[in-house]
Parts: structure tokens; sequence; C-alpha cells
């Protein structure tokens, strides 16, 4: 008989050594799948995860790591906090589109005007709309107690159709022959989210993920308030006799996680995709919370987890064009990556006996 | 700024010039959906293999499917690109910014992008002229609706098709004075179970043929289910629904574009272009005529598509008003280009309003 | 404009038949709710169940094989759920996204063969008189059997709930899985049972679409179906009747939108589209000031310590 029991701390070394198993087991597991598809496994695997980093155009995909990494660590920074403290916010999608929306609509309010003062205004846009709509399940768990993670996941769907309904109405661009989708912000300079050097990806978005992981990194490790998160997501009697307030704590965890989604949507739409339009959110909200585990709630985790699943997409990609695998079949592998991190976890949290049957 | 971003287009264009050693022409496709979503990709995809059964050993095709439009696109192709892809086919809309974008950093490599707008030295765009093949399908279903209703179910409310709409009205008047469209907008390219409640909503209100503008074989179940009313395959031929409920289709046949693009790259003839070819140049197919259909009326419709394809007939011609009574084309005039391409107004007769 | 176009019959008939894989799914998530976990994995396991039960019956020929299959489907892959959740005590949101994640990929790569083919077709229950009746005879006896099924599942999961011991258990490890792991109740087992009850029904209402209501086979052709159901269930406060009403309401939004639209009458279909999820919201925040709420552990881990 199997039995668990709780390790009084996480173990350091397992934490450590979970992430880098799960990621060899999927290796074996997803060989198996690509097999019997096939391919040739080894193939199919070094394409994944060699290709990208240093195969012979890692040049130009070392950059797209940052690329397709960026948004998901800044969103999954925001949503650790949240996480750590047990408030669940699962609807960053919407808060990304949201931040999107608003910070695509100050450009779009200002076009074609040229001015230093329009790509701080988008980002302060993008922000504040990320996180008004975060404020919402916010507020109503406040005041009504109702489940943040019905309300924000409700909110997703809201948005989607709010982004439906601007990409073919408001925003639409006048020029783009009553087709949806606005203007292409990669033309409007100031508004432009430009690689800061270019060819290494780095666009402000990618900064701000970083600074996002230091400044979580800090706050958590640091900062009073960090201890709090830390000690409502642990023992939440302990924490209100400490007198955190809860209610602090939601508005402050579902409005950071909003903002930086936000942020995160309006890099993304003056930058990397440039416009708004029907099919603009690419599910980086959701892809975040798994990044968010992935990352077991920590920074610098979180920094290489969002790494890695970029590294799965990229070489996802790479793997179907030079192998000719199927999409549905690197969709299949990224799930068994997450289960396999997911169980594996419990190695961190608690020790696994064998006791003997019966022996309770 | 400036020079930097010469720099990196040289170092992507020394990557590319080692790669193109192989002498194989490398062709690259984009896909917007999976290759079996049985509409749009999936004939786009049969274009693709044409292409491998026309040139055999002398080209070599990658394609990358479910490639959401944006940077993600921007990065399939580009990646396509630097292992040596001698054209690129991109088959959505909204790859049109990605692809003028990696086209600017690949003056050597082909692109060509479908259904849009903007093109460039080394960019080409092509689309089809599905109105011409609506025009059939209307008079097909002028002919063949008893209860004067046609039910036609939309994707979004977008100048393509704006057009089909119409196409089909304009040529159902025509045949049959008494004959009313119904619109529905889906919102969507792809949900079977919508564009199935769509079908069925327009079959209560009276509608017994029903023309459909999004890609699944959805509707073709709900009307078979009903019985007793006609419908047209969309995108590809959908003829297991043949002989009845689907009378006809059109198709997109995109392999002898496809063919002719990369054998033009081949012998060094290809040059940026903005095609738009119809029932013609075989690029629009109008699927079998099933004997569903009296003997008169699918002479009719063959004798309109034979004139549509030799060019004698074009389906906007003149006299025609606008919906709000507005005139639109003098008698014998025919419809412009660049007015189809941004079409926005329903034509005169169709009821309700375009959605803005 | 054109209202007398719309046949009133006609339209909750056909929104009976839109309603019914929200119904389906939505009851499964019900009871696994009403255990305290939350599966955000329900529109993978409709997928899986679609494509399953439409290979099923497509190779065997038997519409009814299929819907069994379905069943199972949903059912096994709800285990890798279960597993991840209760036995390797895993985060239950990120494990039900990722079970999301891999239904989606699995079913398409076991549909490639698939595409483009007709499945046998299932009849209607055409009862001779009943059928024909004027209005009932549409709403209540012209349907497939499986539309049915979806009702009495939604009253056997009410009378169970409600009135046995199974229920009461069920209902008692939602609450507070401590107090009923005291009482003797094997929390983990309740809670693996009902798991694998909410994918079986989450795959049933998956083949319905594959099988009945479209029928045919396409990836991703769910299009978010799960994710409504899971709103579904939040907005029926965890009962088994609301969960009825709702998913007639929300698959009704849908078919009055196109009714309407059918009508040539201009409305906001954005606007609309939305509305199910703003009326949910409002709904939790009613329901704030009720009794009825959440299910007390409602996404807890429950490791028995003692």
């Amino acid at each position: 008989m199997i039995k668990l029991e709780k390790r009084p701390q996480p173990s350091r070394k397992l934490s450590l050594a979970t992430p880098l198993i799960a990621v060899f087991v999927t290796m074996i597991a997803g060989g198996l799948l690509f097999m019997a598809l096939g391919k040739n496994p080894f193939e199919a695997i070094a394409t994944i995860f060699w290709e990208p980093l240093f195969g012979e155009f890692a040049f130009y995909y070392r950059p797209q790591l940052l690329v397709k990494g960026g948004p998901l660590i800044l969103i999954a920074i925001g949503l650790s906090l949240g996480f750590r403290a047990g408030i669940w916010n699962i609807g960053a999608e919407g808060q990304y589109i949201i931040g999107a929306l608003c910070g695509a609509g100050v450009a779009l309010a200002f076009y074609p005007m040229e001015s230093f003062f329009i790509f701080p205004l988008m980002i302060l846009a993008g922000a504040l709309g990320g996180w008004a709509w975060a404020m919402i399940p916010a507020l109503l768990k406040v005041k009504f107690g109702t489940n943040e993670i019905l309300v924000s996941l409700m909110l997703v769907y809201v948005a989607e159709q709010l982004l439906a309904s601007m990409s073919l109405g408001l925003m639409k661009n006048p020029q783009g022959f009553g087709f949806p989708g606005s203007r292409n912000l990669q033309e409007y300079p100031s508004a432009f989210n430009a690689e800061l050097i270019a060819g290494t990806g780095m666009h402000w978005g990618v900064l701000f993920a970083f600074i996002a992981v230091i400044f979580a990194y800090v706050l958590l490790n640091r900062h009073i308030l960090g201890f709090n998160i830390r000690l409502t997501g642990e023992a939440p009697r302990a924490a209100r006799f400490a007198g955190v307030s809860p209610t602090r704590l939601v508005l402050f965890c579902l409005g950071t996680a909003g903002a930086l989604a936000g942020l995160a949507g309006m890099f993304e739409v003056a930058g990397p995709s440039g416009q708004v339009s029907i099919d603009f959110n690419a599910g980086y909200g959701f892809t975040a919370i798994i990044v968010a585990f992935l990352g077991r709630l920590h920074p610098v985790g979180i920094l290489l987890a969002g790494l890695l699943m970029a590294l799965t997409y990229i070489g996802g990609e790479i793997a179907q064009s030079n192998m000719g695998l199927p999409a549905a079949a690197i969709q299949v592998f990224q799930g068994m990556l997450l289960f396999f991190l997911l169980a594996l976890d419990l190695l961190t949290n608690y020790r696994i006996r064998f006791a003997v049957k019966g022996a309770a | 700024m400036k020079l930097t971003k010469i720099l990196t287009s040289a170092v992507l264009a020394t990557g590319l010039a080692t790669a193109a050693l192989a002498d194989k022409t490398k062709v690259g496709f984009v896909y917007v959906g999976p290759v079996g979503d049985g509409g749009w990709t999936y004939e786009h995809d049969k274009g693709r293999l044409a292409v491998e059964e026309a040139y055999g050993d002398k080209v070599e095709t990658v394609y990358v499917e479910s490639v959401p439009e944006g940077p993600d696109s921007e990065r399939v192709m580009t990646d396509m690109a630097l292992k040596g892809a001698d054209i690129i086919f991109t088959t959505s809309f909204g790859y049109m910014d990605p692809t003028i974008n990696v086209a600017k950093k690949f003056p050597n490599v082909k692109f060509e992008h479908a259904t849009g707008y903007k093109t460039a030295p080394n960019v080409s765009v092509y689309s089809a002229r599905f109105y011409e093949g609506r025009a059939v399908q209307g008079t097909i279903a002028g002919h063949m609706t008893k209860s004067n209703v046609v039910g036609y179910i939309g994707s979004y409310p977008i100048p393509e098709v704006i057009r089909g709409i119409n196409s089909a009205f304009i040529h159902a008047r025509k045949v049959n004075p008494d004959v009313q469209f119904k619109i529905v907008w889906a919102y969507t390219w792809f949900d079977p179970a919508k564009e199935a409640d769509a079908a069925k909503v327009l079959i209560e209100q009276g509608a017994d043929v029903i023309l459909q503008h999004t890609d699944s074989t959805a509707p073709q179940a709900a009307a078979q289910a009903a019985g007793n009313v006609v419908t047209f395959g969309q995108a590809s031929d959908m003829s297991e629904y043949a002989p009845f409920p689907r009378v006809s289709s059109i198709i997109d046949d995109w392999a002898p574009y496809y063919i002719a693009r990369v054998g033009a790259v081949m012998d060094g003839s290809w040059a940026e272009s903005n095609t738009w070819h119809g029932i013609g140049d075989g690029m629009v197919g109008i699927g079998e005529i099933s004997d569903a259909v009296p003997a008169d009326v699918k002479a009719e419709a063959l004798a309109l598509k034979a004139a549509l394809a030799d060019g004698s007939y074009h389906s906007f011609t003149g006299p025609l008003k606008k919906q709000d009574g507005s005139d639109w084309l003098a008698e014998g005039e025919t419809a412009d280009d660049g007015t189809l391409a941004g079409m926005n107004f329903y034509v005169e007769g169709i009821e309700g309003d375009v959605p803005q | 404009m054109d209202l007398s176009a719309i046949n009133p019959v006609l339209l909750i008939a056909s929104l009976m038949v839109a309603a019914t894989p929200l119904l389906l799914a939505a009851v499964g998530e019900l009871v696994v709710e009403r255990a305290g976990v939350l599966n955000l994995g329900v529109e993978g396991m409709m997928i899986v169940g679609a494509i399953g039960g439409f290979a099923i019956s497509v190779e065997s020929g038997s519409p009814y094989l299929g819907l069994v299959a379905a069943m199972i489907a949903g059912a096994v892959l709800s285990l890798l759920f279960a597993f991840l959740t209760q036995f390797a005590l895993a985060n239950q949101v990120a494990s039900g996204l990722a079970l999301t994640l891999f239904g989606l990929g699995l079913s398409a790569l076991m549909g490639q063969g698939y595409v483009g083919i007709k499945p046998p077709a299932m009849g209607k229950l055409d009862i001779p008189i009943l059928s024909d009746l004027p209005v009932v005879g549409p709403i209540l006896f012209g349907h497939d059997p499986v539309l049915y099924i979806g009702i009495a599942l939604t009253a056997g999961v009410w009378a169970v709930l409600k009135y046995s011991r199974i229920g009461l258990i069920l209902r008692a490890v939602g609450e507070n899985h401590d107090a009923a792991h005291a009482l003797g109740y094997n929390v983990i087992r309740v809670r693996v049972l009902a798991i694998m009850f909410g994918g079986a029904c989450a795959g049933l209402g998956g083949a319905y679409i594959s099988l009945i209501r479209v029928p045919q086979w396409t990836e991703g052709m769910t299009a978010g179906i799960g994710w409504i159901a899971l709103a579904l269930v939040v907005f029926a406060s965890w009962k088994p009747w609301r969960v009825l009403l709702g998913a007639y309401l929300f698959g009704g939004i849908n078919v009055l939108q196109l009714n309407l639209q059918a009508a040539g009458i201009a409305i906001p279909v954005e606007y609309l589209a939305m509305s199910p999820y703003i009326i949910t919201i409002l709904v939790l925040v009613i329901m704030s000031a009720d009794k009825s709420r959440a299910p007390a552990s409602l996404g807890r881990i429950f490791h028995a310590s003692g």
C-alpha cells in the first residue's frame, strides 16, 4: 500500500529536479507518440528542443523565444501572486484583450498625429484597461463573495465578443476595403512597439516581463506584502490573526494580474501583432496559467517555464514544417508535458512511503 | 535603427543563400486551419498535393497548419524562408501584414498571399471570383425554390461575402421575380453546431433553398434531415450529400494557380501580380449539377457558366440599383473591380441592412 | 421585418436540440462540482467523446454503440484528471486546462481518417399519434432518443442528490471533505467516481454534436460548448433543474438571435452573444445573498493526513 506523507517543508532539491524529470519523461512518452505516427522519435525530439536553441537558424529562433515567451511571462507573474494567496484569476485572456483594445484605442484616436507621449499613454491605457477588467471579479468577490474563478472566466467571453465587435465596427481600418481589423500600428511610428535593439526580439513588453520578474521576486522575498500573500496562501487563518486584510489582498492581487495582462496585450497589439483583429487573442492568457504552475509560482521558475513553453511552440512549428508532424501531435505533446509536471509535483510536497497492507 | 535593420536582413539573406543551394524548388504553405477542416484549408492542401504531383522530384513542399494570424504566422513564414523556401503561399486574409513584413526581409523569396490586397515586388496576391459561382447558384436557386424564400448563411459581413449575396440574389431574381432572401450572419467561419442551427432556423422560417458562405457540411445535414431543402456545397464539393440536398457546389480549385506559380518560379518568370480569377481560369469550379435539378434549369445554369467563363457576361451587369434605390450600374455597364473589392452595400430588393 | 415568420413551436423544438449537448455536459459537471471538484477539462472530454463516438459508430454502423463508446472515451480521459488531482494532488485549475489541451490534440489525431464521412443516422422517436399532435407533437414527441436521455438524466441526478444516500455522501464530500472523511466516507473514491460520471456525460454531449446535431466530424467542432457548460453550472447555482432551464436559455439565445436575424430584424449580434455570460455573473451576485452557494470544498485539494 502506498502512502503519502506531507513534508514539513517542500523539498528544495526535488522542486528543482522534478521539472527536469518531467521534461525527460515527456520526451520518452512523446517519442513513443511520434514513433506511432511513423516519425523518427529522436529527430522529432531534437527538432523541438535543440533546433530553436542551437540549430542552424538559432540566431533567428532565440529572439523569437523572447517574443513568444514575453507575454506569457508577464501575465504568469501577475497570476502567480494571486495563486499564491489562493486567489484564482483565470480570466487573464480577457484582461489581455481589454488591455490591447484600450492601448490600440488610444493609438487609433491620435492617428495620424506623431508625438512622444502617445506610446506612454498607450502603456497607461493598456495597464488600466486590464486592471479595470480584473477589478470586476475583484470587487464582486469583495462585495458579494462571488467566486472569482467563474466571474473572471465569464468575462473572457464578454471580452472576446467586444473584440469581435471592435474589429468589425469602431476600430475597423477605414482604408481596409471593408475587411475586419484595425490599422496596423507597426506603420504608425508613435505607437509602434518596435524592437529596442533590432534582431534581438527585445521589445518593451519583454523588458517589462523581466522587470516584473525582478519586481515579483523582491516583493515576495523582501516585502511585507509578499509575506502576507504567502501567509494567506499557506495558512489563511494565521494570516487573519496577523491582521492581513483579505479585501486589500484580493484587490491588489487581481488588480496587479489584470494590469500586467493588459500590458501584455497592449505590447502585443502595438508590436508583434500590430493590429486589432477578430482572432487577435491567441490563448496567451490561458497558457500563462499553465506557465505559472510550471514555474511553481516562483518568479524565476516562471521565467524559465515561459521560455520552455515558448520553446515547445516554436520547436513544434519547426517539427511541423521539417518533418510533417501534425499540429495536433504537438498539442498532445504539450499536454503530456503538463501532466507529468503536475503529477511529479507531488514528490516535492509529499514523501511516498510503501507501507505494509492493512497497517493504517 | 535603419542600418541595423539592413544588417539583419543581410544576415537573414546569407542564411537563405546557403540554404537555397539545393536544386529542388521548395514550396511553403501556411494554413490557418487544420488540413482536416474539410473546407478552406483542405482545398489549399489539395492544391499543395497537386503541385507535388505535377512536378514530382523537382519540388519539395512543406506546410504548417493551424497557424494563428499575427506574430506566429510571421515566425512560421520566416522559418520557411530561412530553410530555403523559394515560394511561400500564405492562405488567410489575416496573414497580409505578416507576409509583407517577412517579404521585406527576404527579397529573393516569392510570396503569394490569398485574398489580400497588399502587394510588393516579391509579393503577389490571388483570390477567386467566387461571386461568379454564386451567379450560377442563384440561377438554380431561383428556379428550385417553391416557397420563394432562399436562406443565406453568411460568415462575417465583409465585402467578399456581401458580393456573393448580391450576385446570388441578382440572378435568382432574374429567373424568379418573387424570390426573397433571408440572410443570417453566423459570425464565425467555422462552427458546425452554429451553422447547423442557422440552417435549421432558415428552414423553419420557410426557406427551401440554403446557400452557405461558411465551410462545414452541417447545413447540408440539416437540409437532409428536413427532407425537401436544396443546398449547395461550399469551398469543397461536399458530394457526400449529392444528388440531394446538394444539387451543385462552388469549389475552390487552387491547384492550377499553384502549379502555374511554382512553375513560374522554376523558369524564372515569376513577377508581382494581382490575380483575381474566376470560372474561366479554373480557380472557381462548379460542382456537378445533380439530376435533382430539371434538365432545362441545368442547361440554363451551364449556359450562364459558359458565358461567365468566356467573359461574354459579367455577374454584375447593369441596369442595377443599390438597395436604397440609387442608381449603381447603367444599362449594359459592368462593375469595376475596385467597387467589387470593397462592396459594402446590398443591391435593390434585398431586405435588411448590412451589419455595421 | 417580419416577426410572424418565426414559428414558436419550431423555435422551441430546435432550441431543445441546441441545448442538449450543453445540458449533458453541464449535468455531468454539476455532479463533479457537487463532489467538490472543479474540472475545467469539459471541452477536452467533450471533443474526445465526439470523435470516439463518431469513429465507433462509423466502424460498427450503430449510432447507439457510438454513444456508449463516447461515454467510455470521456470517462477514460477524465481518469487522467482524476489521477492528477486525487492521487497526485495536483492543482485542479491547471489539471483541467491541461486536460482540455490534451483532449483537443488527441481528438484531432484520432479523427484524421474520419473527415468528410457521414455517420449512420439515428432515427427520431416518432410515436405514431403523439408526434403528429399540433404544438405539443413537435415539441414533446418529435426528437431523437438522446434528448430524452438528457432530460431523464437531469431528473435522475436531481433525485439522487436530493433523496438518496449516495447523494447525501456526495454532497457531504463536496461541502466538507474533512468531516466526510472523519465520518468514514472514502472521499477520494467518491470524487473519482464523480469525475468519471462527469467525463461520461461530457463524452455523450460531444457525441450528440458529432452524431446527431451536426452530424460530421471536424477538428475542434465542439467550438467552446464545454466552456459554456461550465458557465451553465454556475448559472444554475449547482441545481439540476436550473441546469435544464439554463441550457434552454443559453441554447435558446443563440437560436433566437438567428431567428431574429432571419426575420430581418437588425440586432447587435456580439452584444447578444455576450449576454449569457453577463447574466451568469449577475446570477452569481444575486446568489451570494442566497444560501445556495457553491459547494464549500470546491476546488480544494483533499489529503487525508491521518
